[in-house]
């Protein structure tokens, strides 16, 4: 059955770059002649506090502008989020996808994943930020790991936009760009 | 070209587009993004336009009420308490028959504090003389923007023109816009209406008139009210051919032939409102939706042939009208009335002070309808 539309809910925290993970997503979403839907949380802006984004995406013109109260994933790009497992499963979809920039699973995710029939994809990015980066930024990282986990857009549609989006400073483009792939290779299922 | 913009972008990339001379605003919680992307086309020669800047947005309207009346095209932005504090200046930009453009971003008065979405600001200026549009996604920020100088500057009207948008659901919330690619082409030409005042013909503007005098001053104003909706009808279907993007009503209909129960909406819930309105009718309950693009003047006539013969109208009232129905509900009212209609009228009060409304509270709200008289009730959200 085709799905009309999908939506993802972005979790970090202020100032690690969320909203970037969602714009690109969304630009990228749009550029494969999706329509898009991307949204900050709304609220007074608090670096280093837990913060969200949201992005949706389908095939038919989008025009809702409600929260989304029920995703069909959730990425966690902040490795110290995923223990707050009420909070980023609040709502996911049965069979929903979860995406977490981890080594391994914090206590409980796993038993809520399953019982809530997802999946479950982790994805070591703090390495891959401080081998490239030398700084814990994972927004392009996390981006990549959720196009492959999820399949929602092509790889190179992700590579154009974010060559974009940093065309400014070719040198910081090329290391986002070589982030993001870095990600899309390394995001494992967990079994 | 389709753009990733928020509403308050495209405001400005309309407002880029639409070249104006002279801009002047104070930055206000949720407006500013508006001026401050205006400044960075300033900055990249994008726009060619003078930004006067102000200690308040009574003097930011002040300064446009000064370069409008020797001809200048001119912009500002606003919100709730800057609104407020503007007051005065607005009536006076309406009488004094400048076609300012402005940019109203909703948001709740205080107190308490709160910068989320709320209409109460948008309806204090509702019989000023300013035509006053609402709009409720990215892309009609974008259309309606220019369409309002088109209204403003036209010259059977030479009134102001606001269009409103809502706080965060619509002014930072990312949505596809389809810039017009050669905006011109649906502009009027600049200077194309006569200013009252010029530098090589000294007079002076808002003298004290006797009450014969103002009260044709105000006639004249009324006569040019109900010139707007025919020149927004011209100036929607110049956007029609470019885009094919169809205002020219004044408001949207949507599955209302049919339909028993419309509800009526103006702003970002109208989408929460469509989706209601299929899951509704998938389980068979016929019912509609009409969405208000031009709300001053009202088009009554066109709402009511709407309602006409329909059970029951549900009106999503963004605010909290204190002692009366709100003014939404009562326009819809009065458009029933002018008509003789006979149709069950019911106010919801939802989504006040930034509160989320969902396409569940529509369903709850059309069952909550059906059991309740005729009346305002306030809706709590989730």
């Amino acid at each position: 059955m085709p799905q009309r539309m999908y939506e993802v809910r972005w979790h970090g925290r202020g100032g690690q770059g969320v909203v970037t993970s969602s714009e690109l997503l969304a630009l990228a979403a749009i550029r494969e002649g999706k329509y898009v839907y991307h949204a900050p949380e709304f609220g007074p802006e608090r670096r280093g506090a837990p913060v969200r984004a949201y992005t949706r995406i389908s095939d038919e013109p989008i025009e809702l502008h409600s929260g989304i109260y029920s995703p069909d994933a959730v990425v966690v790009i902040d490795p110290s989020l995923q223990g707050e497992v009420a909070s980023v499963t609040a709502g996911l979809k049965e069979g929903g996808l979860v995406v977490v920039n981890a080594r391994s699973p914090a206590p409980g995710l796993v038993e809520q994943v399953r019982k809530l029939n997802a999946r479950l994809w982790l994805v070591d990015a703090y390495s891959i930020a401080m081998e490239i980066f030398g700084r814990p930024l994972y927004n392009t990282p996390m981006l990549g790991a959720f196009a492959r986990a999820s399949g929602l857009v092509k790889i190179d549609t992700v590579l154009e936009v974010v060559q974009e989006r940093f065309g400014r400073d070719p040198k910081i483009a090329e290391l986002n760009a070589a982030a993001v792939k870095r990600a899309y290779e390394e995001v494992r299922p967990y079994e | 070209m389709k753009l990733l913009l928020t509403g308050n972008y495209a405001a400005a990339y309309a407002v880029r587009d639409a070249q104006p001379d002279v801009i002047s605003a104070y930055p206000i919680t949720p407006q500013t993004p508006i001026i401050e992307k205006l400044a960075e086309f300033i900055d990249s020669g994008e726009l060619k336009a003078k930004f006067v800047r102000v200690e308040s947005e009574h003097s930011a309207m002040a300064a446009l009420i000064g370069a409008a009346s020797v001809g200048a095209r001119t912009y500002t932005a606003t919100s709730s308490q800057g609104l407020l504090y503007m007051y005065e200046v607005v009536w006076w930009a309406a009488g004094a028959r400048l076609p300012i453009v402005m940019g109203l971003v909703t948001r709740a008065l205080g107190p308490p504090w709160n910068i989320w979405s709320d209409h109460a600001d948008f309806f204090t200026v509702r019989s000023s003389g300013w035509t006053m549009l609402f709009a409720s996604s990215a892309q009609e920020v974008y259309d309606l923007t220019l369409i309002a100088y088109c209204v403003a500057e036209h010259r059977d009207v030479l009134l102001p023109a606001l269009v409103a948008w809502d706080a965060f659901e619509v002014s930072h919330t990312y949505e596809p816009v389809e810039l017009v690619e050669d905006a011109t082409r649906l502009l009027p030409p600049k200077g194309a209406w006569a200013p009252p005042l010029a530098a090589e013909d000294p007079a002076s503007l808002g003298n004290l008139a006797y009450p014969e005098e103002y009260a044709e001053t105000r006639r004249l104003m009324v006569e040019a009210v109900r010139r707007v909706p025919l020149v927004f009808a011209e100036a929607a279907g110049r956007l029609r051919e470019l885009t094919g993007r169809d205002y020219s009503r004044g408001y949207e209909c949507y599955r209302c032939e049919d339909a028993e129960t419309v509800f009526i909406a103006m702003g970002s819930v109208y989408g929460e409102v469509r989706s209601a309105v299929d899951a509704l009718r998938a389980r068979g309950v016929p019912v509609g939706a009409l969405k208000v693009w031009l709300y001053r003047p009202f088009p009554y006539e066109g709402v009511a042939r709407v309602l006409d013969g329909k059970k029951m109208a549900i009106v999503l009232s963004r605010t909290t009208s204190l002692g009366a129905m709100g003014p939404l509900a009562t326009d819809v009212a009065t458009a029933l009335a002018l008509k003789g209609c006979s149709v069950k009228l019911v106010e919801f009060s939802a989504g006040v002070g930034g509160v989320d409304v969902t396409e569940d509270d529509v369903v709850a709200m059309y069952k909550a309808a059906l059991e309740r008289e005729g009346g305002t009730y306030f809706w709590r959200g989730r």
